[in-house]
């Protein structure tokens, strides 16, 4: 169950790869392992520092959260990992994005092409937007097979179909060949799914897979996902700014603000214990029953301009713990400060073990 | 030169743009709801943009009428003996000047003209040269100027910037102007065989007209290429190739198709125009542009305008036919205008 032979994960199929494609196999379980990543995006208003050192590993069969409000580098991190990135304005300026051990940065187009879908496959926030709208579902599911499998029309879409009813699309076989208008969000999304596990990746980066769809249907789409990540053993990278979506599907969460990664924890941990005042405001944030009629506590102010980061903690400017250490000189970098969670602030002892939510709660 | 968003802070927030074609969400099955699939009666099981044009076309009567006319002269194009046998006078090159400029009657149905052809089956048989040089030069201009267009909106950069100089030079020059400085340059002799004279128009034409078509699909690719779905296919290992080939020209080619069906009513009456100037097509061969040629020397216009009314006449519904036509797939493929 958790520790699986690379080749038994792939199902019985053919298995005819591009020429130039390799093996990756990951060792211990280890699938990406992105280090000190720096990305930046040279515009006409200057220099937009999208992402300032962000470091994480995913394995195996382990659910990582990307958290963050809009503009953090939540999206900009998927794409820098995928080498997506539009190039200009964007910019990998520093760090490594490892997967199985090789450095995917600067690696070969033709390589990088033969891992985006095969290895690492990603889907997105709008599905709508996201299918080409003048091809049938099927076509375009089938499409994967064709091109990276090399297989002919029929078993193609006899593929498709089956990957249909694998993301429990209903009437598969009748529904291969509508068009993607003709679906609903949460159908679209399916379809989505099935086009990016068509190939049995080993990570599945879902940027913000459920933001466009009402919450009954986001539940049904992170419950595939956990299924169907359950059933391969990939990696998933869930990035969102919805702190419900994650509760029960994540193993650790990563908690991203201007750029950097702020805090990174179990997720358990991250809710019950928050270290970073970020953290805390976020979790503040969210309405609760037992609040009713009360003030909604909201984090003042806004993310700042990635062209002007402020100096200090990023995060100062809003933070009600700031001292004069937090306006002045870098970051406070990302320490361990307990087993297994790290932090990014000068002020964590005043947050970390003291329950502020549970305290705000009894008061 | 780049026609990117800014991207700076909002560069992370995927920007929704709204979905591309679809008219309505038609035969929308709910999640939770049951999971049975209903075809939808009306609209049947499946339809993409194309199929939709067409039972968007299918309903308007004038899409009937200028695809009838356009079947009608395409025909006379190809087999115009079709047209002519019943004619008093088949043969459009047999001349007899004893009957020259005589009015219709019942020994020619058009009548004859200044040399005594007669002017029905010579404007049956000047259809192919309308047709040839409109369809060569249509064809001609979307290839190249869809190919350019295609590079500058998808590679930007220093491939838009160049393209798209090059082209502002080219749409510079008027389309007629530079047909005649072009024909004058390298003019026709007698003995110039027909293909080679319907290519020089054919060339002179296309190699001016390409701008408004790179342009138009330029634009067109920039509309496209931010869609999520082009994103989405790189993510899942497609290249640039395969990207444009089945994710960005499906989507951009729609307006090209529109304008290039309007161009070739404009290049038809372009290439009467050159040959009404005796440059483009010459005797002995047959055009329209050639016939209201001959029959506009002095005097003619009024003694014997059936030399001019009937050419004249099969020229413009030709023209006309291919405008509407041109009309109604672009109203079509624009679901906006439905």
């Amino acid at each position: 169950m958790t520790t699986t032979p690379p080749s038994g994960v792939r199902t019985t199929r053919p298995t005819r790869r591009e020429p130039g494609a390799r093996t990756w196999i990951p060792t211990d379980g280890l699938l990406l392992d992105v280090e000190d990543l720096h990305v930046e995006f040279r515009t006409r208003d200057g220099l937009a520092r999208a992402i300032n050192g962000v470091s994480f590993e995913l394995r195996q069969d382990e659910t990582l959260a990307i958290l963050g409000e809009s503009g953090s580098g939540k999206s900009v991190t998927a794409q820098a990992i995928m080498g997506i990135l539009d190039t200009p304005p964007a910019f990998v300026t520093a760090g490594a994005v490892r997967y199985c051990g090789t450095d995917l940065i600067g690696l070969d187009e033709k390589v990088m092409r033969s891992v985006r879908g095969d290895e690492i496959a990603m889907i997105f926030q709008d599905a709508l937007s996201s299918l080409n709208p003048v091809f049938s579902v099927g076509w375009q599911i089938a499409e994967m097979f064709r091109v990276h499998r090399g297989m002919n029309r029929r078993d193609a879409e006899a593929e498709a179909i089956r990957l249909m009813e694998r993301v429990r699309i209903p009437g598969a076989r009748e529904r291969v060949h509508n068009y993607p208008h003709q679906f609903s969000g949460g159908m679209r999304q399916r379809i989505m799914i099935a086009m990016a596990i068509a190939l049995d990746p080993k990570v599945l980066i879902a940027d913000e897979p459920t933001t466009a769809l009402d919450v009954t249907v986001q539940a049904q789409i992170m419950d595939l996902l956990k299924e169907l990540q359950a059933d391969s053993h990939m990696g998933l990278i869930l990035i969102t700014h919805d702190l419900g979506v994650v509760a029960d599907v994540a193993d650790r969460i990563g908690v991203m603000y201007a750029g950097r990664l702020v805090e990174k924890a179990d997720v358990f941990d991250l809710y019950a214990d928050p270290a970073h005042p970020y953290t805390l405001g976020l979790l503040e944030s969210i309405p609760r029953l037992d609040q009713q009629g009360e003030r909604l506590n909201a984090i003042g102010g806004l993310p700042p301009n990635l062209t002007r980061i402020p100096a200090g903690c990023p995060f100062h400017p809003r933070c009600r713990f700031a001292t004069d250490i937090c306006r002045a000189g870098d970051p406070p970098p990302l320490l361990e400060v307990a087993p297994g969670r790290r932090v990014a602030c000068h002020h964590y002892d005043q947050l970390l073990g003291q329950h502020l939510l549970e305290t705000e709660r009894e008061r | 030169m780049t026609d990117r968003q800014d991207i700076a802070a909002a560069q992370a927030e995927r920007d929704r743009r709204s979905a591309f074609a679809p008219a309505a969400p038609e035969a929308v099955v709910e999640d939770a709801a049951v999971p049975l699939f209903t075809p939808d009666p009306d609209q049947g099981p499946a339809r993409s943009l194309w199929s939709d044009a067409w039972l968007e076309m299918r309903r308007r009567p004038l899409f009937w009428f200028s695809a009838g006319l356009i079947v009608l002269v395409v025909l006379m194009a190809i087999v115009p003996q079709l047209f002519t046998f019943l004619s008093p006078q088949p043969d459009p090159n047999y001349a007899d000047l004893s009957k020259a400029r005589i009015a219709p009657g019942p020994g020619a149905w058009f009548g004859f003209d200044g040399q005594g052809y007669d002017v029905y089956s010579r404007t049956i048989y000047g259809a192919r040269s309308s047709i040839l040089v409109g369809l060569g030069a249509t064809l001609v201009t979307t290839m190249i100027g869809g190919v350019i267009g295609i590079f500058a909106g998808y590679f930007g950069g220093w491939w838009d910037t160049i393209l798209s100089r090059v082209g502002d030079v080219f749409f510079a020059i008027p389309l007629l102007l530079g047909g005649i400085l072009a024909l004058y340059t390298f003019p026709n002799k007698l003995d110039t065989p027909y293909l080679v004279m319907v290519g020089k128009v054919v060339l002179a034409l296309g190699i001016l007209g390409w701008p408004s078509i790179a342009r138009l699909m330029r634009s067109s690719v920039l509309q496209v290429k931010p869609h999520d779905f082009v994103q989405a296919a790189r993510a899942l290992g497609a290249g640039p190739g395969r990207i444009v080939r089945s994710h960005i020209l499906p989507n951009a080619v729609a307006p090209v198709i529109a304008v290039s069906t309007i161009n070739l009513g404009v290049y038809i009456a372009t290439e009467a125009t050159l040959s009404f100037l005796g440059i483009g097509l010459q005797p002995p061969a047959i055009s329209w542009g050639v016939a209201i040629s001959d029959a506009s020397g002095i005097g003619l216009v009024r003694s014997t305008p059936h030399m001019l009314l009937f050419p004249s006449l099969f020229l413009s519904i030709t023209v006309l036919a291919f405008i509407m036509l041109g009309e109604v797939v672009r109203d079509a493929l624009d679901p906006k205008l439905r």
